[in-house]
């Protein structure tokens, strides 16, 4: 189970009304490798993988939740007050007539979030090295979310945020490091 | 030991090129992929910077600017 801490682990301020960055932002929300995904696949992959990195599943997991909720406030933020002349403008007018202001989980395209996007192999090697990969998209889309975006506070959060994928990544190579178990070992053939 | 953070290649660039060529290219090589596993008792930040930067060590932080800013030339 878990506690919830009625708070966002990094603050985030938006500086304009700007629905043209929330069509970009929902990438991380509903796509393919954002924080949902990233969630789900670590939280499932736990159960089938070696006790050493379970707890490591498991943090990161909940941590993914964590920045769901500041992509979130992020896309509301930039939404929340916008006409839907302004929604038209900025490209997201099938999501207004689908679903209003509420955000849904789908990519930049608007295509909706699949369970196809995550894998679990049950291969705790293969499981691994999925898990590297996905935090260095996850990386890759912060940075290309950063270059198309101007508003400087909310480029603060994005920057905190693909820092902690950074931070992921880490940990998973050295989970991979604890699974080959030859970390210490002289290899003397 | 440390490592750059950015890396520059020369793509091919035809005279004929619809768009005006970006000569270097760059792309992002962060920390992780140097560190292997963390060694103990790496120098921390101080609580509240770590808490603004994502992470506890200046060994695994990785600034990341918008591309005009990371070295691409004509961006």
């Amino acid at each position: 189970m878990w506690y919830y801490e009625k708070k966002l682990q990094y603050p985030v301020k938006v500086r304009e009304c700007n629905p043209r960055l929330a069509k970009y932002l929902i990438e991380q929300y509903g796509g393919a490798d954002g924080e949902l995904s990233a969630a789900l696949r670590y939280l499932n992959q736990r159960y089938t993988i070696p006790g050493k990195v379970i707890g490591l599943l498991n943090d990161i997991g909940t941590e993914e939740f964590a920045h769901l909720e500041m992509i979130a406030t992020m896309i509301y933020k930039l939404t929340k007050d916008a006409t839907p002349e302004q929604l038209k403008e900025a490209g997201i007018a099938p999501h207004y007539v689908n679903h209003d202001k509420a955000l849904f989980y789908h990519n930049a395209a608007g295509n909706p979030w699949t369970a196809e996007y995550i894998q679990a192999k049950g291969d705790p090697i293969a499981d691994i090295y999925e898990d590297i990969a996905a935090e260095e998209k996850a990386r890759a889309t912060y940075q290309w979310i950063i270059n198309v975006s101007d508003d400087p506070e909310l480029n603060d959060s994005l920057r905190f945020l693909r820092e902690r994928e950074i931070v992921h990544s880490q940990r998973f190579r050295e989970a991979a490091e604890i699974l080959k178990e030859e970390k210490d070992k002289k290899i003397i053939f | 030991m440390s490592h750059t953070h950015t890396k520059y290649y020369y793509p091919y660039v035809s005279p004929f090129d619809p768009c005006k060529p970006i000569s270097p290219k760059s792309y992002v090589t962060p920390p992780q992929l140097y560190l292997g596993f963390q060694p103990p008792n790496l120098p921390q930040y101080d609580p509240k910077e770590a808490l603004f930067r994502g992470t506890l060590w200046p060994a695994l932080y990785s600034k990341y600017d918008k591309k005009g800013d990371r070295g691409d030339v004509n961006e």
